[in-house]
């Protein structure tokens, strides 16, 4: 699937859009949002195909208002106009005899802008039937698993005041295991509009010398405090948290946030520590789900600071904040953590004696107003003696307060970044992803 | 429908073994309202169909939003593509028997039909909630949401399969969060969205709604002042809504034999207990019996046939401690030779199924509440779960609640905040002490139990009495000072 079959959808869209504003009544407002998809997945374990198959999804959203009441159907919307106008058309409907039933929502936000915008990423991905032997050919001596997921998403919006924007992307993500027969096993994501052959070839190769070093027996910690470096994609899964709970201004507001401390100024972080929402590189739409555009550098936290949170629209009209387009979760889309000043060639001597962690999993807050952290250490994992890598370790439960590994404990930052995809696919494959520096801290707490 | 399914079938131009189309049409709504002003409100319908087909062993499948024809025939032509393109690569030779032949139907129970009730009627309800949740100046926020859904199933295959399933759920889910300074504490309704059903509105307007809503207003402000949990080895007392996490992350996750078997190594991850250790392993105490129980009127997630079509049976997972069987399809079965349940679900038409929990049960014992609290020393009671994590392997979990109690000589003494236990599966298990009886097992559910690559949410249920565990590690929460 080429970026080109998407254009039904992108035609039908534009349809529902103008017979919505062409049937809409005086008093009316609405926005209409869409998400699609046309996109291919294909589950690898040990080196074999365990599921293959191809998803063509879409839904568009329509939310009518009027009254200061709103409410919302999502519908197919499949490309073909008569039959998505035929469901857009008994949604509409059903939204005017809802509406008059339902509570006034002071904070409810009307279509005010008149902005549009198309971005259109086209790639060169491999073709379906190339996927399976190009991905397993190079691997087939390995305990391989994983998830190719490919093809076109799409993301657009379009409202009753004349906004319209078209966001659509052709890319593929995958997303893989390489195991030992110890069960050690070392994680890659290689992701992109374009396959490259030799980037592929470059990273199982790099992979395969990992594999080596994870040959050793693994070596059984006993829980305490140990200095780490946490390499960029388990900095990436803690600053996850934060969009949970952490950065917006409505869990702020409503006493729901990790960050509160910090936003109160009763706790700092470390001044090496900033962070910020970088909408340049294009990876996901800049308008949000009213049809606004994000600025393409947002400052959160500086040196330690709390310079800004995401402020949504409606958190503004409540609070009585400025918004600076946050999305309705108010959650990290494609955050970027500054980096610091430790080169890669440092990282062992000056971890010196400690854990190397690459990837951290499954977590959780433990106690969210103070900040406090628990998961599990995962994948290629190593205990440190002297600058040197001794053993992979044996998964280790931490918990941990942010308000500690990224305040006083904090050592240093790499001067390397690495971007980390979002690859998760609930419901339709996400776009964006962070990009973050390895951190060096004192004194993790592992507690099993 | 099942004219237009049977027409696609024959029209099919390909030469699978075996074609399969599941069809899913779902609405659900949401009424959200914060603080007793609406946040969210309507509904969402998705409707499409995943055709599978068998070609030589291998099973390539296509998933589409249109049921017209030649969007069916064009899925069926793409799923064979997938299938051959992956045939000299493919896991296991699949047969015929992993999809066999089943007829028949299945309904949720019902008393109140979802259209018994107007959004305006609705929202009024949760508006009432919030404001019956505001016990105190110190509630910063109140939370009172309903989702409820509407699904319905068709599978059909080229050997004559015709189900049709129609499944009614009702999801509550309110809370409070009080604040004195930087002190913070959440209560809800058991955890979130663990009062998860099949059902109508008779689940949402029940006799006691109104003395829960303003027990957990209550509980909150209560939380403020409480003592921290102790940081101590002690007894354990869990409530059926914590229960309900502990069994699903415990042993559900590492008896799904696809995690056994690798599949999920790269995402949910892999499982402690190996292939060999069904029949043997002695998993707990001989106090634990686990079924799968797909038969439970009402529980979340009953179902008579699962997505391949494998007829849905209770069976026992764990009898007196001793791991049997496990949680495997048809699919898992062939492959591992183990003896499963049908359990092959998926969270909607644009997803394949996989191995899934069902209703996950642990069956009753004969210890009333009274007697079990009255048996302990010393111990901690803790309800409703808040946070959660455990290992890839299934292994080293972590858990927090909501809220707690000690007891002292047999007796509630005093409530606990933020509290926490870890340990490990089979060190937990084998410290099981005390099942309560029929009389205080409860059933709860999840929506969201996340798996599979593509990702999916699926909805599980999960009953149990009070358990009662020795000697497991308990902790309380971050104090601010040590940082």
């Amino acid at each position: 699937m080429n970026i080109e079959e998407v254009s039904a959808l992108e035609n039908s869209f534009n349809q529902v859009t103008q017979t919505l504003i062409s049937k809409k009544r005086e008093d009316e407002q609405f926005t209409l949002r869409l998400n699609g998809e046309r996109s291919q997945f294909t589950r690898f374990n040990h080196a074999q195909v365990r599921q293959t198959g191809c998803v063509a999804d879409g839904w568009m959203q329509i939310s009518l208002m009027r009254d200061q009441q709103c409410s919302f159907r999502q519908v197919p919307l499949t490309g073909d106009w008569e039959q998505d106008w035929q469901v857009a058309f008994a949604a509409l409907e059903e939204l005017r005899d809802e509406l008059p039933l339902l509570p006034i929502d002071p904070y409810l936000i009307l279509p005010s802008g008149n902005n549009s915008s198309r971005e259109v990423n086209s790639g060169k991905l491999l073709a379906p039937a190339a996927v399976v032997p190009t991905v397993l050919e190079l691997v087939k001596e390995l305990d391989f698993t994983g998830l190719y997921a490919g093809g076109v998403v799409v993301k657009a919006y379009s409202d009753s005041c004349g906004s319209n924007h078209w966001f659509a992307t052709n890319s593929f993500t995958l997303d893989y295991s390489l195991f030992t027969t110890c069960e050690q096993a070392v994680k890659g994501i290689l992701a992109g509009s374009e396959w490259h052959e030799s980037a592929y070839r470059a990273k199982i190769n790099a992979d395969k010398k990992l594999l080596k070093l994870l040959a050793h027996p693994p070596k059984e910690l006993p829980r305490g405090q140990y200095k780490t470096y946490f390499a960029p994609d388990a900095v990436a899964s803690l600053l996850h948290m934060l969009s949970w709970g952490g950065i917006g201004e409505s869990d702020i507001q409503q006493g729901n946030s990790a960050l509160a401390l910090l936003s109160r100024q009763e706790k700092q972080l470390s001044p090496q520590f900033s962070l910020k929402e970088n909408f340049q590189q294009g990876l996901v739409p800049r308008f949000n789900e009213l049809g606004e555009m994000v600025a393409l550098d947002l400052p959160l936290i500086e040196r330690g600071m709390l310079v800004n949170t995401l402020v949504n629209s409606r958190t503004a009209k409540e609070y009585g904040k400025l918004s600076n387009g946050a999305n309705n979760t108010e959650s990290l889309q494609v955050p970027e953590v500054i980096p610091g000043k430790l080169t890669s060639e440092q990282i062992l001597p000056s971890l010196d004696t400690g854990l190397y962690v690459s990837n951290l999993h499954y977590l959780n807050w433990s106690d969210r107003p103070t900040g406090r952290i628990t998961g599990m250490t995962r994948y290629a994992c190593f205990w440190v003696e002297n600058g040197e890598i001794v053993a992979p370790i044996e998964n280790l439960r931490f918990d941990e307060s942010l308000y500690r590994f990224w305040g006083d404990n904090l050592i240093d930052f790499t001067t390397f970044q690495e971007f980390i995809p979002e690859v998760g696919t609930y419901e339709s494959r996400q776009l964006g992803g962070s990009l973050v520096p390895g951190m060096l801290v004192a004194d993790f707490t592992y507690t099993l | 429908m099942w004219t237009k399914l049977t027409k696609a079938i024959a029209h099919f131009q390909i030469p699978a073994d075996w074609i399969g189309i599941r069809v899913v049409k779902e609405t659900s709504a949401t009424h959200n309202v914060r603080d007793g002003l609406p946040q969210a409100n309507g509904k969402s319908l998705t409707i499409g169909a995943m055709v599978e087909v068998l070609v030589h062993g291998c099973l390539g499948y296509a998933a589409t939003n249109s049921l017209e024809l030649s969007a069916l025939q064009a899925a069926a032509e793409t799923a064979y593509q997938q299938a051959l393109a992956a045939s000299e690569w493919f896991i296991f030779p699949f047969r015929e028997s992993e999809r066999p032949k089943v007829v028949g139907e299945y309904n949720s129970p019902l008393l109140e039909p979802l259209d018994t009730l107007n959004p305006g009627e609705i929202n009024n309800l949760l508006v009432q909630i919030c404001h019956s949740l505001k016990v105190d100046p110190k509630i910063v926020q109140t939370t009172a949401s309903v989702n409820t859904s509407e699904r319905e199933n068709w599978f059909i295959s080229s050997n004559g399969s015709e189900v049709y399933q129609k499944f009614t759920f009702v999801g509550t889910n309110y809370g409070a969060i009080a604040q004195d300074g930087a002190i913070v504490q959440q209560r809800t309704n058991n955890g979130s969205h663990a009062n998860s059903y099949q059902g109508g509105w008779e689940l949402f307007k029940q006799d006691e709604l109104w003395q829960q809503v303003e027990q957990i207003g209550v509980q909150a402000v209560e939380l403020l002042t409480a003592q921290e949990c102790p940081t101590t080895r002690t007894n354990l007392i869990l409530a059926p809504d914590q229960m309900m996490l502990q069994i699903h992350e415990s042993i559900g996750h590492p008896l799904e034999i696809d995690r056994i078997l690798g599949d999920e190594r790269n995402y949910a991850g892999g499982s402690f207990v190996n292939q060999s250790d069904f029949g043997q392993l002695v998993y707990g105490s001989e106090k634990l019996n686990i079924t799968f129980d797909p038969s439970v009127p009402g529980e979340f997630a009953s179902y008579s046939f699962d997505d391949t079509g494998a007829v849905a049976t209770k069976e026992y997972l764990i009898q007196e401690g001793v791991l049997k069987r496990g949680l495997g399809s048809l699919e898992s079965q062939a492959r591992a030779g183990i003896p499963g349940v049908a359990c092959a679900r998926a969270s909607s038409w644009n997803r394949p199924a996989i191995d899934r929990m069902g209703n996950l049960n642990l069956e009753p014992g004969t210890a009333t509440f009274e007697e079990i609290i009255g048996g302990i020393e010393h111990g901690v009671y803790m309800e409703s779960n808040r946070s959660w994590s455990i290992d890839d392997r299934r292994y080293k979990f972590q858990f927090g609640c909501e809220y707690a109690k000690l007891i002292e000589e047999g007796k509630f003494t005093q409530v606990l905040r933020n509290p926490n236990y870890r340990a490990t599966t089979p060190e937990f298990w084998h410290s099981l002490i005390q099942v309560g009886d029929a009389a205080n097992w409860q059933m709860y559910g999840t929506p969201y139990c996340g798996k599979g690559e593509p990702n999916q949410a699926i909805w599980v249920g999960h009953g149990s009495p009070v358990c009662a565990f020795a000697d497991i590690e308990v902790f309380g929460g971050g104090r601010t000072e040590e940082f």
